[in-house]
């Protein structure tokens, strides 16, 4: 159907995007995959360009290297596994003939558009000071002693601040998914006396299953990632320093271009395993 | 019967969801009312919920203090024009993998969605070096261009996916009565496709707004939006929290706003069209 003409015409559409993404993909990375292999430290005005794998070596069998992949491994695992089943909950309790549904699910969204910086600065100081915190407040209220979150558990503190910000993106792509199900299976499910723990055991799950495998890959992409909420909260300490972080502190802050470049390699090595299966997930999704 | 236990449910499930809802929105319900609280105030302990003196004095603070203006219009140049950009770039590159499809458009679409997928920190120092040696750190013309980058598979696909939808036939009937390739873009195609560019704008100036990682890493004074602004505020320095609360309110205010006209296209925008 497309003529020659229209074909080259579409050619030449496509060239500006491609292109750029190209340049945007392939120029910095090559210059990591460059300086990975070279000593390279900037302030001390160090430059050998050729070490071979030593900034690998020396990356992966620092203790710092194993406790990032730790902390990144713990942080993704605990906030998948919160966003998922509680979004789960929250958008089959959406889905119910409620009052006011429109409204609830905009307060349940909001937080997904409150920015990191913010978001995590109001946990810190708003929920989780030790002192003003409005969870302080609640523990005196109860009796119990006030807790600095922050620095008594770090790790968790972090987690559940990232799971603030990610379960509305959770509830809405999994109640987007529920309400595209067939309510006549589920009637004549109940109609036959099937439970509702059975109805969502075998018929809703069931249907979510892609939707959910897509929610985890995305948000993987994205959580391994985390910045902003590490940069503004323990700045890595306390054992929250992730893979992602790690990187930055080796690369910016010690300024060892080479070492961190390593540790950049590693950390597209293992995001691109995760998006592979996030690809083919999608690309299924293509051809329909 | 069976109808009165059917409204008794629906007022449980009611209660348990704005529960929910009142829980999950409550930390910037408690932002929002700080900021209009005395700075004594906000350390009163027990907080009041309401009744305490509403004042507006953090605003005129915020604003006097840090220049709350300079940092709001930084963001809005580096959201609006990185977005700006990038639908121009992709409007074309979109329309023509949906109307033109050739044998590599689905690999295209996937290998530019694998950008996406390349971890910023992976990239961060050589970016960070082409800056300091184009003198560009700290710019807010780099930031758009940064911005437009790592947006532009998104934008690309979400355009592809709602150009998608516009019947061929249409095309084919409007050439049939004669259209010529100009007015058929004027007149059949541009009015369809509005919708979809619009919340395609729409998605991706609120990820612009709320991009944490390149704003922080590679400004400092001149082009800092309100992601480094607010973190500017992680060390606390005297009575601070009404200012802080002031100061986030204005940063998440307009993207709130925006956001509750956006939730379909996010569902959209963000599973890549996979989830609809």
């Amino acid at each position: 159907m497309a003529t020659k003409a229209s074909t080259s015409a579409a050619r030449l559409m496509m060239a500006p995007a491609v292109t750029l993404l190209l340049g945007w993909m392939l120029v910095p990375l090559t210059m990591t995959l460059y300086f990975s292999f070279a000593d390279y430290r900037p302030l001390r005005g160090v430059f050998e360009p050729w070490i071979g794998f030593d900034n690998y070596a020396r990356f992966t069998s620092s203790g710092s290297f194993w406790d990032a992949i730790w902390a990144t491994l713990i942080m993704v695992g605990a906030i998948l596994a919160i966003t998922v089943t509680l979004g789960i909950l929250l958008a089959l309790l959406l889905d119910k003939p409620i009052f006011g549904q429109g409204v609830v699910r905009i307060l349940v969204i909001a937080p997904f558009f409150v920015m990191p910086t913010v978001s995590a600065l109001v946990w810190k100081n708003m929920m989780m000071d030790p002192v003003n915190g409005v969870l302080s407040h609640v523990f005196r209220f109860f009796g119990a002693t006030p807790f600095d979150w922050l620095t008594q558990a770090p790790l968790t503190s972090i987690i559940l601040i990232v799971s603030w910000q990610w379960l509305p993106f959770a509830t809405l792509i999994l109640l987007t998914a529920i309400q595209s199900l067939d309510g006549e299976q589920l009637e004549a499910a109940e109609m036959d006396g099937a439970p509702p723990l059975k109805r969502f055991w075998f018929i809703i799950l069931p249907h979510l299953a892609r939707a959910i495998t897509i929610v985890i890959l995305i948000q993987t992409i994205f959580l391994l990632g985390i910045f902003a909420e590490i940069f503004v909260t323990t700045q890595g300490s306390f054992g929250t320093r992730t893979l992602t972080y790690l990187v930055f502190q080796r690369v910016l802050e010690s300024q060892n271009v080479g070492l961190g470049s390593a540790g950049g390699i590693i950390a597209v090595i293992l995001a691109n395993i995760v998006a592979i299966f996030l690809m083919r997930a999608v690309g299924k999704n293509l051809d329909a | 019967m069976a109808r009165a236990a059917s409204t008794r449910s629906r007022i449980g499930w009611t209660a348990l969801a704005w529960g929910i809802g009142f829980l999950m929105f409550f930390p910037i319900l408690w932002t929002v009312l700080t900021s209009f609280k005395t700075e004594a105030e906000a350390i009163a302990a027990p907080p009041s919920f309401l009744f305490f003196d509403w004042t507006l004095e953090n605003y005129g603070i915020v604003q006097e203090r840090s220049d709350y203006m300079r940092y709001l219009w930084n963001s809005v140049i580096i959201a609006g024009g990185s977005t700006l950009l990038g639908i121009i770039v992709a409007v074309p590159a979109a329309w023509a993998m949906a109307f033109v499809p050739g044998r590599f458009t689905k690999d295209i679409l996937m290998w530019m969605l694998s950008t996406k997928m390349l971890p910023a920190v992976g990239v961060l120092y050589p970016i960070y070096l082409i800056c300091i040696q184009l003198g560009v750190l700290d710019n807010r013309a780099a930031l758009i261009i940064i911005l437009m980058l790592i947006n532009l598979p998104i934008i690309v696909w979400m355009l592809y996916t709602y150009f998608k939808e516009i019947p061929g036939e249409i095309l084919e009937a409007a050439r049939m009565d004669g259209a010529t390739l100009k007015s058929e873009i004027l007149y059949v195609l541009t009015p369809m496709a509005i919708p979809g560019i619009a919340s395609t704008v729409l998605l991706n100036f609120i990820l612009a707004w709320n991009e944490a990682f390149w704003t922080l890493n590679l400004t400092s004074v001149d082009a800092a939006p309100l992601t480094a602004f607010i973190a500017s505020y992680s060390s606390p320095e005297g009575l601070f929290f009404a200012k802080l609360s002031a100061a986030s309110t204005m940063a998440i205010a307009p993207i709130l706003i925006l956001g509750w006209f956006s939730q379909k296209q996010l569902v959209r925008g963000l599973t890549f069209g996979a989830v609809k």
